[in-house]
């Protein structure tokens, strides 16, 4: 039996994962990953073949890091706000007291530069929960972008 | 209808914007370029491995499924049922003994040839097709097909040169360095540009913008323009070649030729640096070797991360991009996550590509509605004659696409450079 607190405390988790990604607050998203962590976005289509290329995959959380200044500093990409809805979080099991899996859908709705909106990304969330003391954060993250051909392209995180 | 271009240089210096925009020069291109004398890349050999394997794909917009027939030999034929007109394969890849369209249930043979139509006889005598009808006449269309190291090359046109002789010694050099060994398919990346396909051929031949655009290359030291390296073209200056030598300058001669913009390597070191390490696979230290295929393919290494791309058009605003990774066969696990890793680098989040949609979309936007007198500026690295160079600041070889073109669409000026 799962403590409701521990529900209650992934679902804030979730949601400040998307408010910071929706709010430019890319450093401070950061903070919702432990040190070891992966992080990756794969395309649907190399998940049912079997294939391992992802789209984006940091190994650690200096490699997500990196992203990051390199997004600030080094990259130019399509002038966009996001807005991700994410639901049905899913508890699916307890590896053990500290660890948890979860699984969520997400949509992240992108808008340019002129105001005109489009669904730009839709699928999975599958994700490894470690919680230090009752504070939870993200030890793994595999995006898995249902809509694998990526319209324009990827620049900031899903 | 004929098409009329006024090039104001024949050297292709200057490039109307309305060739980026216009719907009739799209449809003679389909027909003049991609189903004309050139050959494209289909897919590689090891996507097909097996007997009935099969892989669909796209020539310019023209639908085409590709088979490994029961010789092992392989097959391309347009994906379009000889009798409505349906795609007769619907999946991307897979595995069969013959292609049946759900339209009517007529089916095919690996090799395209038409073997059965349901109620041909019809049913107890009615009905059914007249006797003359012969099923040899309606097969799919058959396309020429060759294999250079485990590429698959598609041609419509039993008039173009031979693949090899196409390919010329610059393009079969580069190939077969990078295709040395048996490779395994790492898997894929796909994503819709909306520009037209021609500026992104421009880019995969723009070695001017590589440094600039894509500043994550100078800001982390991994490819400046002051590297020893250069382009080269076949003879016919249809395809091309960027390449670099590993660690062949210093942060200050970096410096100096920036001039004005900024060079971050001093203070902007990655926290992992794997993601950057290279590994020498070849006999030469180039670190970055990406050729480019007219009309429609790019083979890749930079560092130890190596790909294909092939072009799709979308009609005249929008192209599919897809890359192909792959790694050797004789790769350890080590060596797969290392490629892996610097995958990183590429596709449509790649750190040092991601840039290029935009600048592609930004251009293709923002020519839309100019005058057909209003052309794009082409002479970074000199006008005139189009030739290798031995330097990286120069966009010559989109010169050299341009004059390829032309040719093809029987739009050259008098006196054209080739
Ligand atoms: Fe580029």
């Amino acid at each position: 039996m799962i403590e409701v607190e521990k529900r209650f405390a992934i679902e804030d988790l979730y949601s400040a994962y998307g408010s910071c990604l929706d709010n430019d607050k890319l450093e401070e998203w950061l903070d919702l990953f432990v040190e070891k962590c992966v992080y990756k976005i794969t395309p649907k289509q190399n998940v049912t073949l079997g294939l391992p290329v992802t789209l984006m995959l940091c190994e650690n959380k200096n490699m997500l890091r990196d992203r990051i200044v390199s997004l600030r500093q080094a990259n130019e990409y399509s002038i966009h706000t996001d807005k991700h809805l994410i639901s049905n979080v899913c508890i699916k099991a307890e590896v053990d007291a500290n660890i948890m899996m979860v699984e969520a859908n997400y949509a992240l709705f992108q808008t340019d530069n002129e105001g005109n909106g489009s669904l730009y990304s839709f699928g999975t969330y599958i994700d490894e929960v470690f919680f230090n003391k009752n504070v939870p954060k993200f030890l793994s993250k595999t995006v898995i972008v249902e809509n694998w051909s990526i319209p324009h392209m990827l620049s900031t995180p899903i | 209808m004929s098409l009329n271009v006024e090039w104001q240089r024949r050297d292709y210096s200057r490039v109307p914007y309305w060739l980026y925009h216009d719907t009739d020069l799209y449809n003679h291109e389909q027909k003049l370029i991609f189903r004309g004398t050139t050959w494209s890349y289909l897919c590689l050999e090891a996507e097909i491995p097996e007997v009935g394997d099969f892989k669909t794909t796209w020539v310019g917009d023209t639908p085409i499924l590709i088979n490994r027939n029961k010789d092992g030999k392989i097959h391309a034929v347009v994906n379009r049922c000889a009798h409505r007109g349906a795609a007769v394969c619907r999946h991307a890849q897979g595995n069969t003994k013959v292609h049946t369209c759900i339209y009517h249930r007529w089916s095919y043979d690996l090799t395209g040839n038409l073997i059965g139509i349901p109620f041909q006889r019809g049913i107890q005598g009615m009905g059914g097709m007249d006797d003359d009808f012969d099923k040899a006449d309606h097969g799919l269309r058959k396309l020429r097909v060759a294999c250079y190291q485990g590429i698959i090359f598609g041609s419509f046109s039993e008039d173009s040169e031979d693949l090899e002789d196409y390919l010329g010694p610059m393009m079969q050099g580069h190939i077969t360095r990078l295709f040395c060994k048996p490779i395994k398919i790492l898997g894929y990346q796909r994503q819709r540009i909306h520009g037209n396909w021609k500026l992104y051929l421009e880019n995969l031949r723009d070695t001017y913008h590589a440094s600039l655009l894509h500043e994550f290359l100078v800001t982390f030291g991994l490819d400046r323009a002051t590297q020893k390296g250069g382009v080269e073209m076949d003879e016919r200056h249809r395809h091309n070649l960027t390449y670099a030598h590993a660690s062949s300058d210093n942060d200050s001669d970096a410096k100096e030729a920036y001039g004005g913009h900024e060079i971050n390597s001093d203070k902007l070191k990655l926290l992992d640096p794997s993601l950057l390490e290279f590994r020498q696979e070849y006999t030469d230290d180039r670190n970055l070797a990406i050729s480019t295929m007219f009309p429609n393919a790019s083979f890749q290494q930079l560092n130890n991360s190596l790909a294909t791309r092939q072009i799709q058009p979308k009609g005249v605003n929008a192209f599919d991009l897809i890359w192909t990774y792959f790694g050797y066969t004789d790769d350890d696990t080590d060596m797969t996550n290392h490629r892996l890793r610097q995958l990183n680098l590429f596709g449509p989040g790649g750190l040092v590509s991601m840039e290029d949609a935009e600048a592609i979309e930004i251009a293709h936007k923002a020519s839309f509605s100019e005058e057909r007198d209003s052309s794009t500026v082409i002479e970074v690295g000199g006008k005139g004659e189009i030739s290798d160079r031995a330097y990286r600041v120069n966009d010559v070889p989109i010169r050299g696409f341009w004059s390829y073109y032309a040719e093809l669409m029987g739009i050259e000026p008098d006196g054209a450079f080739r």
